[in-house]
């Protein structure tokens, strides 16, 4: 479904401020798995969601979906394919439009968009049948605009525009660390019930330890531009916070260096 | 006076295109493009050369358009492709446009007074149906001596302004137009949806430039003349009509908002003729008189909101002393 080969990316190349941002990524993503990638600040997380959407291009390597090498295609290209939710709740939805005008737009994500009407009655009947599964009246407010919405109730929507058209991989950016715990449960529950139902490929970064092991099939952790460690399956499940620091300084010989590392 | 206020309101409708244009750009696509000044023009200098050359005037009048379309596209590669900040490409369109239009119309001054234009065709129609004695017929029932010489161009104008209003409307509603609006809004969502904003960008710029030189076509045929100068200060026109019109009239949907602009772009040119009025000022007072406007209308909404805010607290600071609990 999802492949980079020998991905490598470094910025401000050949200046003092020269970073190395990942280093020979090698990864593959089988159809319908949802990984969660955990790695200390700075790691190359989100460097990684960029080069697979397409945001960023890398000095080398290869990245393909579908079997379909897609190094080259801008952005908006790759969209067609690819999902996302930002961290910034503002991020992802346009908030002087409304609910319903967002949702339409989400819908013609893999779609050819044409000069017909983004919303027709039909439609609104599917967004509502979609907003009354986040269980936040929503469904009652099509047209409201989306910039008075909280938080909350925007990422939950931001969630729903980028999966209720079912992508072919699912791309998530510590998109609960900007909420609040009681908001960031709601959207992590959301999100886990989604991913689930629709069996979404699901690249899931997380600060959060807990919801790294209690979420998805597989685990990756990053540090320093490199996948260094992966675990799957009934490995994963066996898994503790304190096995994940234990191999973390077993493999780099230092301890797991991120204050912001959630470790409950 | 009634003469001159009519005047004011059949121009004004026609100012009202051009103002949908910059409401495309500045509100719709958050890009302040000044491309407008060189598009005006050049839609007068393409309308008046054409009809000069013996083309239809309603054919001139949509070339017209055409040209416009042209030159905002340019405007909108020189942005997505080229890279250079939407200000300047505008800038830099405008300046090009200039030597363009002068080169179009072969001298500065183009005039039409010779030339059977598209309002005096439509004035003709309009006469066999009599219609103007009706109205005329009203006015000086209601004791008004100077009467209008047609009601043509205002009634026909109205149509023309509204039926392109409509068609922004719904364009603006389609999905190509839901992801345009997008681009004003959040770029980076719209992006992430697969929307291709380069192409969007160039396209709305140029829509916006075909309607801003339509109605610098339609323009030289009323005033039956083009000059190379008729665009100075355009822009400022434009934004003053925005801004009127959303002042009084609100944006709470795009029908409401665009309705608001062509209804700005009438009270403005109102506006500018009562000033005329006024004895110490002169024509080419109108430039700074809508500057004043646009300042008036930008810094007193600023005003009353900071005003009302500090009313508020200090009437929140009296509650709390007196032990209300902050809500009345
Ligand atoms: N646009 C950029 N220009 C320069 N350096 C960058 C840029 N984006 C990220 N970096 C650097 O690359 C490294 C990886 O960043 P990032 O992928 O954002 O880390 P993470 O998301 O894991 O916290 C960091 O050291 C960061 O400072
Ligand atoms: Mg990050």
């Amino acid at each position: 479904m999802l492949k980079l080969n020998d991905v490598s990316v470094t910025f401000n190349e050949g200046t003092p401020d020269e970073k190395r941002a990942l280093n020979n990524i090698n990864l593959e993503l089988e159809k319908g798995e949802f990984v969660t990638v955990i790695g200390s600040n700075g790691a190359g997380k989100s460097t990684l969601m960029n080069i697979i959407s397409g945001v960023l291009i890398p000095d080398v390597g290869d990245v393909y979906i579908n079997g379909e090498q897609v190094v080259h295609l801008p952005e908006y290209k790759r969209s067609k394919y690819i999902g996302r939710v930002f961290q910034d709740p503002m991020a992802g939805t346009a908030p002087s439009m409304t609910i319903e005008e967002n949702l339409a737009m989400a819908y013609s994500r893999n779609k050819k968009r044409k000069l017909k009407l983004g919303v027709t009655k039909q439609r609104k009947e599917l967004f509502k049948q979609y907003l009354s599964t986040l269980n936040l009246g929503l469904e009652n407010r099509l047209t409201a605009k989306v910039g008075l919405l909280s938080g909350g109730e925007r990422q939950a929507l931001s969630l729903l525009m980028s999966t209720f058209t079912e992508p072919d991989i699912l791309l998530l950016d510590e998109h609960t660390a900007a909420l609040d715990p009681s908001r960031a449960e709601l959207i992590t529950d959301l999100t886990e019930k989604v991913v689930r139902e629709s069996g979404l490929t699901t690249l899931m970064v997380t600060h959060n330890m807990q919801q790294a092991l209690d979420l998805g099939s597989r685990l990756i952790m990053m540090d320093k531009g490199q996948i260094i460690f992966d675990v799957s399956g009934k490995e994963k499940e066996k898994l503790t916070i304190q096995d994940l620091l234990q191999e973390f300084q077993r493999i780099r010989g230092e301890q797991f260096g991120d204050d912001r590392a959630v470790l409950t | 006076m009634f003469i001159s206020l009519f005047g004011a309101v059949e121009s004004g409708i026609i100012y009202a295109i051009m103002a949908l244009g910059v409401y495309l750009t500045f509100r719709v696509l958050d890009f302040p493009d000044l491309t407008v000044e060189g598009s005006f023009v050049t839609g007068a200098a393409v309308a008046a050369f054409s009809i000069i050359n013996g083309i239809p005037p309603i054919i001139a009048t949509l070339l017209a358009a055409v040209a416009g379309f042209i030159a905002g596209c340019i405007t909108g590669v020189l942005h997505t492709k080229g890279k250079i900040n939407s200000l300047l490409a505008g800038i830099l369109m405008m300046t090009a446009l200039y030597s363009i239009n002068l080169r179009i119309m072969g001298q500065p001054t183009l005039s039409l007074l010779n030339e059977t234009t598209l309002f005096g065709q439509l004035e003709e129609m309009w006469k066999s149906i009599g219609l103007d004695s009706m109205l005329n017929g009203i006015l000086s029932a209601l004791g008004l001596e100077q009467l209008p010489s047609t009601w043509a161009v205002l009634i026909i104008m109205v149509f023309i302004t509204f039926a392109i209003k409509i068609l922004t409307d719904y364009y603006l509603k389609t999905e190509v137009g839901l992801a345009l609006r997008a681009i004003g809004d959040n770029k980076k969502m719209i992006r992430s949806l697969s929307a291709n904003t380069d192409s969007l960008i160039i396209v709305g710029v140029g829509f916006s430039n075909a309607l801003v030189a339509l109605a610098g076509g339609l323009i030289a045929q009323l005033g039956g003349f083009s000059d190379v100068n008729m665009g100075l200060g355009l822009i400022v026109i434009g934004l003053a009509s925005i801004i009127i019109g959303e002042a009084l009239f609100g944006t709470k949907t795009v029908v409401r908002a665009t309705l608001a602009v062509i209804l700005g772009a009438v009270i403005y040119r109102i506006i500018v003729t009562l000033a005329l009025r006024v004895d110490f000022l002169e024509t080419g007072d109108m430039k700074l008189i809508t500057a004043v406007i646009v300042v008036a209308a930008l810094v007193t909404p600023k005003i009353i909101q900071s005003r009302r805010e500090k009313r508020r607290r200090i009437w929140k600071r009296q509650q709390l002393r007196t032990g209300g609990d902050g809500h009345a």
